[in-house]
């Protein structure tokens, strides 16, 4: 179900682990909604993202998803970088399935996590030691609270072909996607 | 390289002797049952034998008890849905546990929007009912209990016969989904004292696509499907021939072998569990010591993720499943790993191991040195994990 180059990302992950003097930090996700995703960013002077590194718990599609952004930010400037989508990710890995919409979203939204956390620190918002990250479990979704009626990727019932997601759940997925168009 | 199956829950490959039942069917005269010439009196005698050896697979008083359906999803919702319209006028009230399959949850979810009630009990941290609370569940009027004889993901046999006791002395329909435990562990339906079981084919190496349910005499249900008069009219619809066949030998066979089985499945089973501490640490073994069904393994391991382990392992030439909510298609978190007390992130990282007759020690060796190197892996990648 997954294509060669997901597979590929997923068995080699590129750019695992830590860095240690990073000046810009994203995390995305929470057990709850699956995946989870910590991006470690280091720019240098000239603006631009001199290294980069993941750490993930998550599925095939997000691990592939986390070591494909990687490889799409590294060496770009923050400008350039600022533009990466979730669409691109999804588009260098050659397709994801469409059930695992939800997964390939953390890839994007850590990079832009890490980029404003840099430019927080940068602008001296934030101590350089902090790592300023709400707790995952803040982003908590509301789809998981609501009623027996609700049809949406993320609550019990499937999605059938075509429709759009519940109201609840609809604004946060499709208003992302559009935003990435 | 081979595949080694550890994923007889998902689907047990044909025995042999199933398969050529099949064939023989197959080539011979195909006919249909209902029919009143030769040809389908030779479908009729087949179909009328597969009953009689599940019938004694189950212990049923009268082969007639047995009805024919499409799988366990079938067999579950005639019961629940046929039993609920039947007696709608005494009440609308029904008694369920937290850790049913989806057949079971779902057809109460399309009943609670037809105006019934459902008191859905929760369990101990092995996954038990306790019978105590179906005694304060039941109201005046309650017309159904159903509560499950072994859990898919975590293995958990209940204490139906007790519960049976008390929805008998309350005269009170109780149905049992016994779709994982037919054919693996022994069921006597009079022992039991249920009204209603349910069972699939696959489970005991038959073909899927085919089970069937238990329905004692006298016990109040409508048919789930309305047409013809086949199956004692309890359920219309041409009989699926090749699957009953099929099914009716792998039956002869699972009784047959039980016993020899049994010792074979729990020594694989204890290997497991007695010896992956030596291969893994921080995670949990699902469910209950005592009883649970014999070929089944649940372990939850901290950490990591259920979906990519089996894609690791997949590699290996292993199959398993696993309970993680990425790996659901609903993404939701498994409602039985809560129901038992697993947080979400251990729930993710839970799988569900089934070893069948043709699965070896050595197999379970050479499969916990690749969970290891996978575990490993997957660790360290992931931020959950400080260890090192
Ligand atoms: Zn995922
Ligand atoms: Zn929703």
């Amino acid at each position: 179900m997954y294509s060669k180059t997901v597979m590929d990302h997923f068995r080699n992950p590129r750019n695992v682990g830590t860095i240690d003097n990073a000046n810009g930090i994203g995390e995305v996700g929470n057990p709850l909604c699956g995946d989870m995703m910590t991006l470690y960013i280091k720019v240098n002077d000239d603006n631009l993202i001199e290294d980069v590194k993941f750490q993930t718990f998550g599925c095939g599609s997000a691990i592939a998803v986390s070591s494909m952004l990687t490889e799409l930010a590294k060496g770009k400037t923050l400008d350039e970088a600022k533009k990466i989508t979730n669409k691109d990710v999804a588009k260098a890995l050659e397709g994801l399935p469409k059930n695992k919409l939800h997964c390939s979203n953390l890839g994007a939204d850590a990079l832009q996590k890490a980029i404003k956390d840099y430019e927080e620190k940068k602008s001296g918002k934030v101590k350089t030691d902090s790592r300023n990250i709400e707790p995952p479990i803040a982003e908590s979704h509301d789809e998981h609270k609501h009623d027996d009626q609700c049809h949406c990727s993320y609550c019990d019932s499937d999605l059938p072909d075509g429709a759009t997601f519940c109201k609840a759940c609809h604004s946060d997925i499709l208003a992302k996607l559009e935003n990435n168009a | 390289m081979e595949m080694i199956n550890f994923d007889h829950i998902s689907a047990s490959p044909l025995l042999p002797e199933v398969k050529q039942a099949m064939i023989d069917i197959i080539n011979g005269e195909y006919g249909n049952p209902s029919s009143q010439h030769k040809i389908g009196e030779k479908a009729f005698v087949a179909i009328d034998n597969a009953r009689t050896s599940l019938a004694e697979l189950i212990n049923c008083r009268d082969s007639k008890e047995i009805v024919f359906t499409s799988g366990g999803t079938e067999s579950i919702n005639h019961a629940i849905k046929g039993v609920a319209f039947a007696n709608a006028e005494k009440g609308k009230h029904i008694v369920t546990s937290n850790i049913e399959h989806n057949a079971v949850v779902r057809s109460l979810r399309r009943l609670k929007t037809m105006g019934y009630e459902v008191t859905s009990l929760s369990v101990d941290e092995s996954g038990k009912v306790n019978p105590e609370d179906v005694v304060k569940a039941i109201t005046n009027e309650t017309i159904l209990v159903s509560i499950m004889h072994s859990n898919n993901e975590i293995g958990t046999i209940q204490n139906i016969k007790e519960i049976a006791q008390i929805t008998k002395e309350k005269k009170i329909i109780f149905h049992t989904d016994a779709v994982d435990s037919v054919g693996i562990v022994p069921i006597d339906v009079q022992e039991l004292g249920v009204d209603l079981l349910s069972f699939a084919s696959n489970t005991f190496y038959g073909p899927t696509g085919v089970g069937g349910l238990y329905i004692r005499k006298a016990c109040r249900i409508f048919p789930l499907l309305d047409g013809g008069m086949q199956e004692n009219n309890k359920r219309a619809g041409a009989e699926n021939l090749i699957g009953i066949v099929g099914m009716g030998v792998a039956a002869e066979i699972a009784k047959r072998d039980m016993d020899k089985r049994l010792v074979h499945l729990k020594s694989l089973k204890n290997k497991f569990i007695n010896d992956i501490p030596k291969y893994i640490d921080e995670y949990y073994i699902n469910g209950n010591v005592e009883n649970s069904l014999p070929n089944l393994v649940s372990i939850s391991i901290k950490y990591i993720e259920g979906e990519s382990v089996v894609l690791m392992l997949d590699d290996e030439n292993f199959a398993v499943s696993t309970r993680s909510a990425c790996a659901s298609g609903s993404l939701r978190t498994s409602h039985v790993l809560l129901s038992i007390g697993r947080d979400s992130a251990d729930a993710q990282g839970t799988l569900v191991i089934t070893f069948g007759i043709n699965n070896t020690e050595a197999q379970v060796t050479k499969f916990l040195e690749s969970l290891k190197i996978v575990v490993k892996s997957l660790r360290d990648i992931s931020p959950l994990y400080k260890g090192k």
